[in-house]
């Protein structure tokens, strides 16, 4: 057997996983290389789940998932990986500090206390309890958790879901400095824009397939980029049919089409409607890019639409 | 993992552990503070009354294992039941930390609770109940009581596996205090009706009570079988935590 080549982290190979009827994980290939990969989808895409599997607390159905060239439920290989999961949760009426030197006890070459707090910017809230802390500052210990192994690999499991949006940002900014010196991170989001801010590469992911790959940059030139509003006649299924449209959403008395490039698809809805009034052609969101990329081979899921 | 990592783990878990209760009301109260009350109700007041120091003495003992039993159950299946219902559980499985420590630690605490709890019950009757015994006994009913938690932190554990966060609590509560009270853990099984004398050898915590009172020259029976007998339901318990165990490991880590 010839091991994996060297910056390669982590490795599914035909990876499936199901839980009774539902498939969380179909037939997957993934290599997660050296940098920052965003794993980004909507909820119940499979993310967590393949999160669950890199930390060997899942077993596949088939295939095989190796961390660092070795099986990640040993608890060697867990000692090179820190992980932040969603906990419903945390008991409360430890200080921060306390919380954080137990977990530097599981690893053997702990990051000192100072310098987790430091890079979590906890410093402050160290002799705090965690049941005094606010939603972003829980987030906050969580992270240091994460960290304080000084792993090779961490995975992040929607590391900023409910934050505003400042406080998003600041939580980036400490993501961003610790992949800085040298770490690879696994983030999993169904925010666009977090993945792009974060991440080298990003792998787009619905219904446990993987649907692009790519640079931030690749995923967005890929999925759609313009936003066509007008009033019409035309019947739904009609509109879904016409060259170029990747979604189709009726919005009041108006519909929303979704394409790559708008001339072609406007030039189509004229040529089939002449009573076709108020039409509007903007630039996509990228809320409504990431829609339609997940829709491509999938059923629409518009629950899963994030606001 | 070498074994000196294990128990430097174990040694900061337990102590976690410990702070973590220790500031919750909500765990000190019923387990340390209703023992030493009830045992200033019914051992110094009422047993005062009645003279005599044997109430005051074989209260200590009794008290001493209904205190126990809570620390031990409570202190076991609450933070069980909602660790490993609300996701901490899994947090904690996600890092090196051995399971054996998880555990270890909570029987750990419960252990230190345990002790507390019979120091300050030793301290009022000693000052308050007018209890007089030779060192041998102190220490006798002290390790009898210590030790006679294994069997309730195993029954605890078997409920922290199979109930869910919100019903431990109330799940715990209607196997503790029933059956605290009809093994005489209160008053003397004396004192209580006929049919509550008959279920009482059939109860885990009625065997712990023998055995304290043994200690002190106050029950009529054999201390080995009691002994056997708690052993016995440890084992069952055990069994019974073990089912809890391989079920969620099927749903949560399957």
């Amino acid at each position: 057997m010839i091991g994996s080549p060297p910056h390669v982290v982590a490795q599914f190979a035909g990876v499936t996983k199901t839980y009774g009827n539902i498939v969380a994980l179909r037939d997957v290939d993934l290599e997660l290389r050296l940098g920052v990969t965003a794993l980004l989808g909507p909820n119940g895409a499979g993310k967590t789940t393949a999160v669950k599997l890199l930390l060997g607390l899942a077993k596949t159905n088939s295939g095989r998932v190796t961390v660092l060239d070795a099986d990640p439920r040993r608890s060697s290989t867990r000692e090179q990986i820190g992980a932040m999961m969603q906990v419903g949760k945390v008991p409360e009426t430890l200080r921060v500090r306390e919380h954080i030197d137990l977990f530097r006890t599981y690893y053997p070459a702990p990051l000192p206390l100072d310098v987790v707090l430091e890079i979590s910017g906890l410093t402050a809230l160290a002799n705090r309890q965690f049941g005094q802390l606010s939603g972003g500052e829980r987030q906050r210990v969580l992270f240091a958790l994460s960290i304080c192994g000084d792993p090779s690999l961490l995975l992040l499991d929607e590391p900023t879901v409910g934050f505003d949006v400042e406080t998003r940002r600041a939580f980036w900014e400490r993501i961003s400095a610790f992949a800085r010196s040298g770490k690879s991170i696994l983030l999993t989001t169904h925010y666009l824009e977090e993945a792009d801010a974060l991440a080298d590469r990003v792998v787009v992911i619905n219904h446990g397939v993987i649907v692009a790959d790519g640079t931030p940059a690749e995923i967005k030139s890929q999925s759609a980029t313009k936003m066509i509003r007008c009033r019409t006649t035309i019947p739904e299924t009609d509109l879904r049919a016409i060259a170029g449209v990747r979604t189709v959403r009726l919005n009041g008395e108006r519909v929303e089409l979704l394409a790559a490039v708008a001339e072609p698809v406007v030039r189509e809805l004229l040529l089939r409607d002449d009573t076709l009034s108020d039409l509007e052609v903007s630039g996509a969101g990228l809320e409504e890019a990431f829609l339609a990329l997940t829709q491509k081979g999938g059923a629409a899921e518009p629950e899963a639409v994030p606001t | 993992m070498t074994i000196g990592r294990i128990l430097r783990i174990l040694a900061a878990e337990t102590k976690c552990e410990f702070l973590k209760l220790v500031r919750l009301p909500a765990y000190i109260l019923p387990t340390i503070v209703f023992p030493l009350m009830f045992y200033a109700i019914f051992g110094l007041a009422f047993g005062g009354r009645t003279g005599g120091s044997s109430i005051a003495t074989s209260l200590v003992a009794t008290m001493g294992a209904f205190g126990v039993i809570g620390a031990s159950m409570f202190g076991l299946g609450v933070t069980i039941a909602s660790e490993r219902g609300q996701g901490w559980l899994t947090v904690k499985r996600a890092s090196p930390m051995p399971m054996v420590t998880y555990f270890g630690a909570k029987v750990l605490m419960a252990m230190i609770f345990s002790a507390i709890i019979v120091a300050l019950l030793f301290l009022l009757g000693f000052l308050f109940g007018n209890v007089r015994l030779p060192l041998a006994s102190w220490v006798a009913l002290a390790a009898s009581l210590v030790l006679g938690a294994a069997p309730f932190c195993s029954l605890g554990l078997a409920i922290g596996y199979l109930a869910g966060p919100n019903s431990a609590p109330p799940i715990l509560n209607m196997v503790y205090l029933p059956m605290a009270f009809a093994s005489g853990l209160w008053m003397p099984l004396t004192f209580l009706p006929h049919v509550i004398q008959q279920i009482a050898p059939a109860l885990p915590p009625y065997h712990l009570a023998q055995l304290a009172l043994g200690t002190v020259g106050l029950a009529g029976s054999a201390a080995l079988t009691h002994v056997f007998v708690l052993i016995a339901f440890t084992a069952a318990f055990l069994m019974l935590a073990a089912v809890g165990y391989q079920r969620d490991e099927g749903r949560t880590y399957g």
